[in-house]
């Protein structure tokens, strides 16, 4: 177990050293980033001197330092736009873009779960067809065009929710509900299909051979498998929802980061761009190593093998 | 002799989207209270689904048991396994019959201690607490010969080699000390040294516990140094069924002939390539009017062709289902 952590430390290590190179190069390979950071119209003698000021003219190896050591106390210099330090700026914005995930993807577990219990347990009944029909629905339906008719119908024509911000306690129901819809399709299908795949395996046959309740069977030996794989999509799932509502986030206005990564693009304001991928790729990271161990707590092959 | 269970032209049929499998077309056979009664045959010859049709353990639908009757005569009155209520046969599963199933790796739920799905059997059947149950299940794991049961108990299956996992597949199997085993091919997924000492596991277990073992195996080397009666199966129907000596010295089916002629022997001094029987199994989609094995037998006639053979007696406890007489090397008469 603790191996196996150590290991997973590690590789999650290793690859935010990979994102860092990545967002490094990513703004060099251009050519000229301060030709790209500054506005179109600035003239040559401003270029040069945000150039010096931002150290672009010294050779490559040398910024990579700099970004690193700035990297890891959490310096990534200052936003373009406001002047202030870009980090401090993304964790304010933080907690919308948790609420709005956390919110979603509860949404997507209470009732994705259940269907794609149900639908696996009597595969082919009315529960599974809505279920299915459902997880289809959810993830096809391109979701900026279901957050505006939901806007348009549920906000303004029915005056329900907000149609923007997060000042009250219902705003956060419809995008949270936009942003969970194709994750709660997802771990419907999954949930069904893991449900099946796992009735079907030699030890629930073993289970009925020792004459169990079928209700000892379901709960003890068939979720019990079933988790194993859900814990891995809906962690990944997570990661997703945190980094992957930039255009919900911008449709209803919610100020959380992917709103704030959406105007520093607009604003060009590169140093802000930079901290809002690095951020989020460390909380995926994150997210994607708590799954892990999470795992290891289910499935005990995982736990003892390494 | 008792006879404790008596099953009568059993009939199973799976329900697929290709059509209708016929997979047990009217077996009939019993058993004897502590007897090693072997069940051969081919893959698909419907060894498996009958013993799993007597306990309600194929999936409903497709499967359906279409007739017959699994008398469990240990019971007084006797009690036709095949009509027992869910709960009734749930408390014969796992208490009263015990299954070891061919493929000990699967076989075991990955997620769960050993410990724990010996345990439940026990809770359920014995209606033990759980500090007996987890006593006992340690003192079944001795048993069956696992060193140091204690910590072993906390273990989870991919913890142990196939032929300890095979053996917490017995334990299970004699928790709750059933009247009947049923060993669903135990040694084809183990090594040979290993079959061996499960083979022994299971002859000491018998000798001490008197209970009955039914052996599906497609293995004729172990039949002959276990069973005491040998079931030969062929495409869903019994070809024939006889005392394992007489099985192997005066075998009456062609099948069965075809099956000993096809193993080799250590003894054989002369270089022989190894007889095959020719041709493919029937196949279980079509309903059969005549003999399953006429279009392999080199015997057949045009009654084979026509008519279905029933089981005759042709000896002490020996029944074969065949219309050619091999000994006297002419078609019987009726």
């Amino acid at each position: 177990m603790q191996r196996y952590f150590i290991s997973k430390l590690g590789q999650s290590v290793l690859l935010l050293f990979g994102v860092l190179l990545l967002v490094f190069v990513m703004v060099r390979i251009t050519g000229d980033p301060a030709a790209l950071m500054m506005p179109r119209e600035a003239s040559p003698e401003d270029v040069e001197a945000f150039r010096e000021a931002m150290g672009f003219n010294r050779p490559l190896p040398l910024q990579f330092v700099d970004f690193l050591s700035g990297a890891i106390v959490g310096d990534f210099g200052n936003s373009l736009h406001f002047k202030t330090p870009a980090m401090p700026m993304v964790l304010a914005r933080l907690p919308a873009t948790v609420q709005l995930a956390g919110v979603g993807l509860l949404m997507a577990i209470v009732v994705g779960i259940p269907l794609g219990l149900v639908g696996g347990f009597t595969p082919g009944s009315l529960v599974d067809s809505v279920g299915r029909g459902l997880a289809l629905l959810g993830q096809s339906i391109p979701n900026f065009w279901l957050a505006l008719i939901m806007i348009l119908f549920f906000a303004v024509r029915l005056g329900w929710f907000p149609s923007f911000g997060r000042d009250y306690w219902n705003s956060v129901i419809m995008p949270a509900f936009v942003l969970g819809l194709p994750t709660m399709g997802q771990i419907v299908r999954l949930t069904r299909s893991a449900v099946l795949e796992i009735r079907g395996e030699d030890f629930i046959r073993t289970a009925n051979s020792k004459g169990l309740e079928p209700g000892t069977i379901y709960t003890k030996h068939v979720l019990r498998n079933v988790a194993i794989p859900l814990v891995s999509v809906i962690g990944v799932q997570f990661g997703y929802m945190l980094g992957g509502s930039i255009y919900i986030e911008t449709i209803f206005a919610w100020p959380g980061i992917g709103q704030l990564l959406e105007q520093s693009i607009g604003w060009r304001d590169f140093p802000l761009v930079q901290a809002i991928a690095i951020f989020t790729s460390l909380v995926v990271l994150a997210i994607n190593l708590f799954t892990d161990v999470a795992y290891a707590v289910i499935d005990p092959r995982i736990r003892y093998d390494t | 002799m008792t006879t404790i269970l008596q099953v009568e032209n059993l009939v199973t049929r799976f329900y697929t989207l290709d059509g209708v499998v016929y997979a047990v077309n009217g077996v009939s056979f019993n058993l004897q209270k502590g007897e090693t009664l072997a069940i051969v045959g081919e893959s698909g010859s419907g060894k498996s689904v009958t013993m799993m049709s007597i306990l309600g353990l194929i999936p409903i639908p497709p499967g359906k048991i279409e007739s017959g009757e699994a008398g469990l005569l240990l019971d007084d009155p006797p009690r036709d396994l095949l009509r027992l209520s869910p709960p009734e046969l749930r408390r014969v599963r796992g208490g009263r019959i015990g299954f070891v199933f061919q493929d000990p790796i699967s076989s075991l739920n990955p997620v769960l201690t050993i410990g724990e799905q010996i345990t439940e059997s026990l809770t359920k059947h014995l209606g033990l607490s759980r500090e007996k149950a987890k006593a006992q299940t340690i003192k079944l794991l001795g048993y069956v010969g696992i060193s140091d049961p204690e910590l072993r108990y906390k273990n989870y299956p991919h913890q142990f080699s196939g032929g300890m996992r095979q053996r917490v597949m017995i334990a299970i199997a004699i928790a709750c000390s059933p009247e009947i085993v049923i060993a669903d091919e135990p040694t084809t997924a183990l090594d040979v040294t290993i079959q061996a000492q499960i083979v022994e596991l299971f002859q000491r277990l018998q000798k001490e516990m008197g209970m009955a073992i039914i052996w599906i195996t497609h293995d004729l080397g172990v039949v002959a140094g276990i069973a005491d009666r040998v079931l030969v199966m062929y495409g869903g129907r019994v070809a024939e069924v006889a005392l394992v000596d007489d099985l192997y010295e005066l075998p009456q089916h062609p099948y069965t002939v075809g099956l000993l002629g096809a193993l080799p022997r250590l003894d054989a001094t002369d270089t022989k390539r190894l007889v095959s029987i020719q041709g493919t199994p029937p196949d279980l989609l079509v309903p059969l009017n005549h003999c399953p094995f006429a279009k392999r037998c080199e015997y057949a006639f045009e009654r084979c062709r026509a008519e279905i053979p029933a089981l005759r007696p042709v000896g002490a406890g020996h029944r074969v289902a065949c219309f050619y007489d091999l000994q006297k090397g002419k078609p019987r008469h009726d």
